[in-house]
Parts: structure tokens; sequence; C-alpha cells
């Protein structure tokens, strides 16, 4: 059985324009010590996506289910979600910057985490754990550095210090949202490494956001590719590269820069607004391979090639892969 | 931090003795006859300027001042024209009275004004963010004198009228005599202080604090699995305190003025009202004492929100 289980999420937010229909219909799963990518450009929902999975989206709507480890994250109650978030699901963001608070030292926000979940240990054991998890994701004199602010971090060492706090509590999984977005090219590299070595070492799964597919085709077992809030393409990695069947994955791969490490430069158009989605399916405006079908009837997501791993929302020949990049 | 201290206690130094000039400078340009006054209507001349030697007022006006200054960095602060009692002693008779209404009226406000700036912020909108904002909104304009004249109108006049004596009239009782009559004395001076204030820091924490809940940190203290109370204590107020620290510091300046009002509507014997009668008096020694003693504890005062300040956010270097 898979570790996660998410079916039919959808996610939806009142404002005054309208209704933002962020997630809709997202189906997928994680199974242990496995990656999953979860790749698609700016405002395709899958921050939104993986927050509401740990109760952290607020003042939304939500309907669906993700059974993680046969509990119903979706409606289980806020202390249910609250014994699991940390010590089961750890989570890392976009800007380590921000992400840790400017008023307290790493070390008590780490201890703070493990306390908050193991209600026996000591301080002093949960100091002494936290400066092992320190030395473990690679910051240098981690005893002492244990009492120092974010401040004094670099951002690199600070998102070290975020993956540290995740993972102390050795959660099952890791939700990773662009852990490295906001690095530089050589140190993206050095973070990505710590993780994959954690994850070694701990057998956790993670869920890897991330807009840079030099990423995915490091880390990933598997691939998720989101468009205007919902599942385009959907394959183990190889497959996403090598043999694609989504008119939006060959979009993003023909984008991808030479060298790894940018953003996807995106492709000709936009998005469409989620409030008044167009009838069909979504990326029909920008397809270059549109047909009339395309805007009369939104395309489920069926087998491509009859490999139930290897999905595709698209109305073209499933019998047919097409690869683009390299 | 040192360097930062000394430097602050210079500038102190700095300011106060500025405002000796600033006083005597008034009195200089605006001359007393408070000898003709004390020595009678029918005083001859002679008596009069007898009473000005004795008070020292004959002599030149800077030669007045550097006595001033010297007897005051000895801690001598004269001695008041009438009664001839140390000026010092006047403070300190008046203090406890000052220290009690500022304190607990800081205290007041300040509780008030952060505990419903947290809970609107924590239910943006709800029926008692509403609540609460009109509750700022009708005490924001609300002068502290006329707040206290209706206060003493309603709850002391119409009340004891009806037959309830919950409050007095005015007044004070000192904590060490009896704490139950020294809060009775007290609660609608506090309020009329505080309310006003309270309002502002309502709104001052609300705003402050619905900008750090949106804050990336908030939603790391999230994913930890905390209790949420701790997540908008300990990692939201934490943060939001700040500018309200900064504003209780520029604040403390106008608590004076609003202490002299306040104490002279429901008749405390403080230091605002010693002041009022002085100046009526033209009590010159008193008036200097008071105003010198005041700013120098809004000064202090003001170097310890620094402190706090810097406690508070570890980024914030002293320079
Ligand atoms: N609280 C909210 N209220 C209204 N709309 C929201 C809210 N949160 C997110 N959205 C909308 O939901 C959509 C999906 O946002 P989301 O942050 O999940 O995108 P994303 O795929 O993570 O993008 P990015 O790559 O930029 O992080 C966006 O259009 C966003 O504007
Ligand atoms: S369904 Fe039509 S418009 Fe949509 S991706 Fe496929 S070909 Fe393009
Ligand atoms: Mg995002």
């Amino acid at each position: 059985m898979a570790l996660l289980e998410v079916q039919d999420l959808r996610v939806s937010f009142d404002t005054p324009d309208g209704t933002v229909r962020a997630v809709r219909g997202l189906s997928f799963s994680v199974d242990r010590g496995q990656t999953l990518a979860v790749v698609g450009e700016s405002g395709s929902g899958k921050s939104v996506a993986t927050q509401t999975i740990t109760g952290l989206t607020r003042g939304a709507q939500i309907s669906g289910t993700a059974y993680f480890e046969g509990t119903d994250l979706i409606s289980a109650d806020a202390a249910t979600l609250r014994r699991l978030r940390g010590a089961e699901i750890g989570m890392i963001f976009q800007d380590p910057l921000s992400s840790l608070h400017p008023h307290y030292r790493i070390g008590w926000q780490i201890v703070e985490m493990i306390q908050a979940h193991d209600h026996e240990i000591s301080k002093r054991a949960a100091r002494r754990r936290a400066a092992d998890l320190l030395t473990l994701v690679g910051i240098p004199r981690a005893a002492e550095r244990i009492d120092d602010y974010p401040h004094q971090f670099s951002g690199g060492m600070r998102q070290r210090v975020m993956i540290a706090m995740a993972m102390a509590l050795d959660p099952a999984l890791l939700i990773a949202d662009e852990p490295t977005t906001a690095l530089d090219v050589t140190v993206q590299a050095q973070v990505l490494n710590v993780m994959r070595r954690l994850q070694e070492e701990f057998g956790t799964a993670i869920i890897l956001i991330t807009h840079d597919l030099g990423v995915v085709a490091e880390m990933s077992d598997e691939v998720i590719v989101m468009y205007a809030g919902a599942m385009m393409e959907r394959a183990p990695r190889r497959d996403i590269f090598y043999r694609n069947h989504h008119p939006y994955t060959q979009g993003l791969l023909a984008s991808l820069p030479a060298q790894s490490g940018k953003r996807l430069t995106p492709i000709a158009g936009s998005p469409p607004s989620l409030i008044n989605l167009p009838k069909g399916c979504p990326f029909a405006a920008r397809c270059p391979h549109v047909f009339d079908r395309c805007r009369v009837e939104t395309p489920p997501a069926t087998d491509v090639q009859g490999d139930p791993r290897h999905q595709s929302a698209c109305w073209l020949d499933h019998n047919v892969t097409e690869a683009v990049a390299s | 931090m040192l360097v930062f201290l000394i430097r602050r206690i210079g500038h102190g130094i700095l300011v106060l003795w500025l405002i000796t000039l600033a006083v005597f400078g008034l009195f200089f340009v605006a001359p007393s006859n408070v000898a003709q006054s004390l020595a009678g209507r029918q005083a001859t001349p002679e008596t009069i300027a007898l009473v000005k030697h004795r008070l020292g007022l004959d002599l030149p006006i800077w030669r007045q001042y550097l006595n001033f200054i010297e007897n005051a960095a000895h801690g001598n602060l004269g001695f008041d024209y009438y009664h001839q009692v140390p000026v010092t002693t006047i403070i300190g008779q008046a203090l406890p009275v000052t220290v009690s209404l500022a304190l607990g009226a800081a205290v007041l406000w300040l509780l008030l004004g952060v505990f419903n700036g947290v809970i609107s912020a924590v239910h943006p909108r709800s029926l008692a963010d509403r609540g609460l904002t009109l509750f700022s909104l009708f005490f924001y304009s609300f002068p502290s004198f006329l707040l206290g004249l209706l206060l003493l109108y309603f709850l002391y006049f119409r009340l004891t009228l009806a037959g309830f004596e919950w409050f007095p009239a005015g007044g004070y009782t000192g904590i060490t005599q009896e704490l139950g009559s020294w809060v009775q004395h007290l609660i609608l001076p506090w309020l009329a202080l505080a309310l006003l204030l309270a309002a502002t820091y309502t709104r001052l924490t609300r705003g402050s604090m619905l900008d750090v809940l949106g804050e990336d940190y908030i939603r790391t203290a999230r994913s930890k699995g905390i209790r949420e109370s701790r997540v908008v204590v300990r990692h939201g107020l934490r943060s939001a305190l700040t500018p309200v620290v900064t504003q209780f510091g520029i604040d403390l300046g106008q608590l004076v003025g609003g202490v002299v009002v306040i104490e002279s509507v429901f008749s405390l014997p403080g230091l605002g009202k010693t002041a009022v009668t002085a100046i009526n008096q033209q009590d010159l020694p008193v008036i200097i004492g008071i105003v010198l003693f005041a700013s120098a504890a809004v000064v202090v005062a003001n170097i310890l929100v620094d402190i706090v300040y810097a406690v508070l956010d570890p980024r914030v270097r002293l320079h």
C-alpha cells in the first residue's frame, strides 16, 4: 500500500473576484522511500495541494481524501493533524531566509519541534539531538552554532537547518516545496545532496515541488506535471523525459534551458484564470495540437500505451509517444 | 551595548540641561511678581525688596541659574517659595501618586491593547474583531479629560445618586495603606488615561499581528505541529511586539501630559496637580524641579524601551 494516497483533491478559495479553483480533482500516490516530483508553472496549485494535505491551508473549501498510513488527512481533526505534522510529515519551504523565526536561536527552534512531539525527552537530550542533526546536514561546528540566530547563517546553511528540523523526528514523508529555488546553483547541488543522503539513511519518502527539470532528472522516481490545478501527466521519471505524451509536458521540456538551475521559460501564452476556467482542456489556448474536441470536453487522465503507471490527460492518441528533450 | 548606553545617557543629560535653560528663559521673558504676592498687597517696596533678597530673586538671572545648577548637581532642587519645603520632598510626596497612576494606566492599556489586538488578528472579520474595531474607533478620538469627566459623571455621580457608592469622586489612598481603596481611587483615572491608548494599541497590535501571521516562519511553526496558541503567542506575538514597544516609547512622553490633566480632573495629589498649582502660584523652584524630574523619567524610560527593543530582536545592534 502506498504511504500517501490522494484521491480527487479539490481546493477553492472564495475571493471578492470570485471562486479561485486552485486544485481541481488531483489524484496521486507516494510510496515509502520514493521521491515524487511535482512540476508545473507558477500558480498551477502545487503549494496549495501539498499544504492542504497537511492542514496548512486556511479559509478554503476542500474536498477529496488523502490517506496517510490509514488516516484521512482531509477529514482528520486539528489535533490529529498536529500530531502528524512534524513527527510523520516534515516540511521545508522555498525561502530559507524567511522560513526560520528571526528571533529565536536555531537550536531552540529544533528543540521546540522535538519536544512538541516527544514529551519524555529532556531538554538536554533534545539539544544533543539537534546538534547531531545539524552535523548530519553538514553544518560545521554544529555544537557551537546551535546557539546562533538564523541571520548569522547563509541561505544555503539556513536551508540545511530547515532540513535538519524537518528530519528531526525521522518522518515517513518529507514535503519539500521548491527547497532550492532561492539558492544559487552550487549551493542547490549541496542541499539536494543532503536531502538525498538523509533519504537513503532514513528511508524517507519525498514530495519534491520544483520548477527545475534538472532537479527532477536528478532526484525523482516519479513525476507529476500539473497545470491550472489539475494533473496533466504522471509517469516514472524516464518516461517523462523520453516517452512523454502530453503537449504541456513537451512544452516544459522544450523550454528547458541548456544548463539546469534556471527557472523554466514558460511556453507562449499564460495559464487560464482559475476563476473562469474555459470549457474543455485547460491547456487548449496554448496547445500546438489543439483540435475541436479539446475545447468542448475535458480530457480525463488515462493510461498511456496501456501502462497504468503512465497517465496523460489529453485527447491525443494514447498509443503514440514523443520525446522532445535529449 | 555599553557604548550605546553611555551615549544615550549623554544625550539625556544634554536634553535635561536644555530644559533647565528653556524654563529659566521663560521666566526671564515673563518675570514673576511672586515677591509682591508673598509680601502682601499693602507691602512697602522695602518689604518686597527684602522678600526678593531672601528668595535670591535680586540676583541677575545668570547668577540664579548657576546657583540652581550647582545645587541641582548636589541633589538639591531648592525650596518652594511659600513654605520653604525642599522641592525634593514635594516631589517625593507626589511621586507615588503619579507612579501609581501612570504605571497602572500603562499596564492596563498595554494589556488591553495587545490582548484585543491579538484576538482581532487571529479571527479577522469575526464578530469579536468587528466589536473591537468599533471599540477602538469610539475611543480613538476621545480626549482623555473628556473621558475622565464622563466617567466621573456616570460612574461616580449617577451611581452614587442611585445609591451605589462604588467609586469615589477623587483623591488618593496610598497602596501601603489599603490596597482595595488604592485600586478604588485609581480605577477611573486609569480607565480615563488608558482607554484611548488601548484603542490605539488594539489597532497597532492587530495590524502588526496580521502582518506577522502571514510570514513564512509562522507557516514553518505550524508545520512543526506545535499548538496553535503557541504559534500565535510564542511565534506571532513575539515578532508583532516590536512595533508596539517602539510606540510605547513614543507614548511615554505623551503620558506625562495626560497625567497632568487626569490628576487635575480627579484631584489626585500627584506631580501633575502639584505642577499646575505651582504654575498658578509662580512657584518657580517647584515648577523647574517637577519639569526636570519628569523629563529625566521620560529619558530613562526611553533608554529602558530601547534595551527591551534590543532584547526582543536579536538582529538589532545598538549603535
Ligand atoms: N489564500 C488564497 N486565496 C486565494 N487564492 C489563493 C490562495 N492561495 C493560493 N491561491 C491561488 O491558488 C493558485 C495556486 O497557487 P499555488 O501557490 O499552489 O501555486 P504554485 O503551483 O505553488 O506556484 P509557485 O510555483 O509560484 O509556487 C494561485 O492562482 C494562487 O493565486
Ligand atoms: S487535449 Fe487537446 S488541447 Fe489539451 S493538451 Fe491534448 S491536444 Fe492539447
Ligand atoms: Mg508554490
